[in-house]
């Protein structure tokens, strides 16, 4: 398995070998620095630490500072783990940059960002839920919810709703996984990764870049 | 900087010498079709109306009139299917976009002949 960090440039457009026109998303992945090596004797678990995007020693604490000095670099904006299997030895050292080229061997990946938020959302929006009719008699209702319970569904709950009932509320800047993107290209001059379809977030948000789980 | 890396990536797509014509112009253009396993090359006659986007998204809009009946169609300019643009004619045009031509029919569809040099004749 292989992850990477990193950034997403934005969307375009790219011609496949069959002239299909595909929609592809261009991810700045790497490099990436190890910025540590979990072990299971030392922390109880196998892990490596990547680090992404560099800044100014002096724009963080000293501790995150001594961090990243262990692995000889500068402090990293962007840090995350990847975990492995127990039994699995890092193939890494710390201190080492780990480019896109991770990617050569994978057909496709997934790819992990932090939505675009939407704020407070209603429930058409938010959990598609049908609404109402725009005519037909119809007032100040077009978009709400309906019934939220009754006394028979409530049976049980002591009064309350349902726990997990689909309401208004907050909406986006989640963690969003989507799966399988397949990958079109590697740029390694650039760092660069074109994976096809659209990925969670805005342009210029972090996302983490891993080979796909499902084969 | 983002639109950088974007065009090193849309870059690899573009084809390095597009087919010169001009808006007005008459052109054949083929096109490869696939039907089944098999390709062939279809030839598409026209006018060229309209040339719109920029980089990978460009096209151009090429219509002619069979048997009373406006057809247009619309070729990504840098599509590997869209194998070659020849320009047969040119026409006289003072716009960039001639959408006037929708309204027109019989021999008003016919723009003034303007002889150029990028023109082929067949």
């Amino acid at each position: 398995m292989a992850m990477l960090l990193g950034k997403k440039v934005g969307m375009t457009q790219v011609y496949d070998e069959s002239g299909k026109l595909l929609p592809v998303t261009v991810i700045q992945a790497g490099p990436c620095a190890v910025m540590q090596v979990k072990t299971g004797e030392t922390d109880g678990y196998n892990a490596v630490q990547f680090g992404f995007d560099d800044v100014k020693p002096s724009r963080r604490n000293n501790p995150e500072t001594g961090h990243a000095k262990k692995a000889n670099t500068t402090p990293k904006k962007f840090v995350k783990e990847m975990r492995l299997p127990d039994n699995a030895k890092p193939e890494c050292k710390i201190g080492d940059l780990i480019t896109v080229s991770v990617f050569a061997e994978s057909k496709s990946v997934d790819v992990i960002g932090t939505s675009k938020g939407k704020g407070f959302a209603g429930v058409m929006k938010r959990h598609g839920f049908g609404g109402f009719p725009a005519s037909h008699g119809t007032e100040r209702k077009h978009r709400a919810p309906g019934s939220i319970s009754s006394f028979a569904s409530d049976a049980g709950h002591g009064g309350n709703l349902k726990k997990g009932k689909k309401m208004a509320g907050h909406m986006g800047s989640c963690r969003v996984t989507t799966k399988s993107h397949s990958l079109v290209a590697i740029d390694e001059e650039k760092n660069l990764l074109v994976v096809k379809g659209s990925v969670p977030g805005s342009a210029g948000g972090y996302v983490i870049v891993r080979s796909s789980q499902k084969v | 900087m983002k639109t950088e890396m974007l065009d090193a990536v849309e870059r690899k797509g573009l084809k390095e010498d597009t087919p010169y014509f001009e808006i007005g112009d008459i052109v054949d253009v083929r096109c490869r079709i696939r039907e089944g396993s098999k390709e062939r090359i279809q030839v598409f006659t026209g006018t060229v109306i309209a040339r719109k986007g920029r980089g990978i998204n460009e096209t151009f809009t090429v219509r002619r009139v069979i048997g009373n009946e406006g057809v247009e169609r619309i070729f990504p300019l840098h599509s590997p299917n869209v194998v070659d643009v020849k320009a047969i004619r040119s026409g006289k045009t003072r716009r960039a976009k001639l959408y006037f031509l929708r309204k027109r029919t019989g021999k008003a569809v016919r723009l003034p002949q303007r002889h150029s040099k990028h023109t082929v004749s067949k």
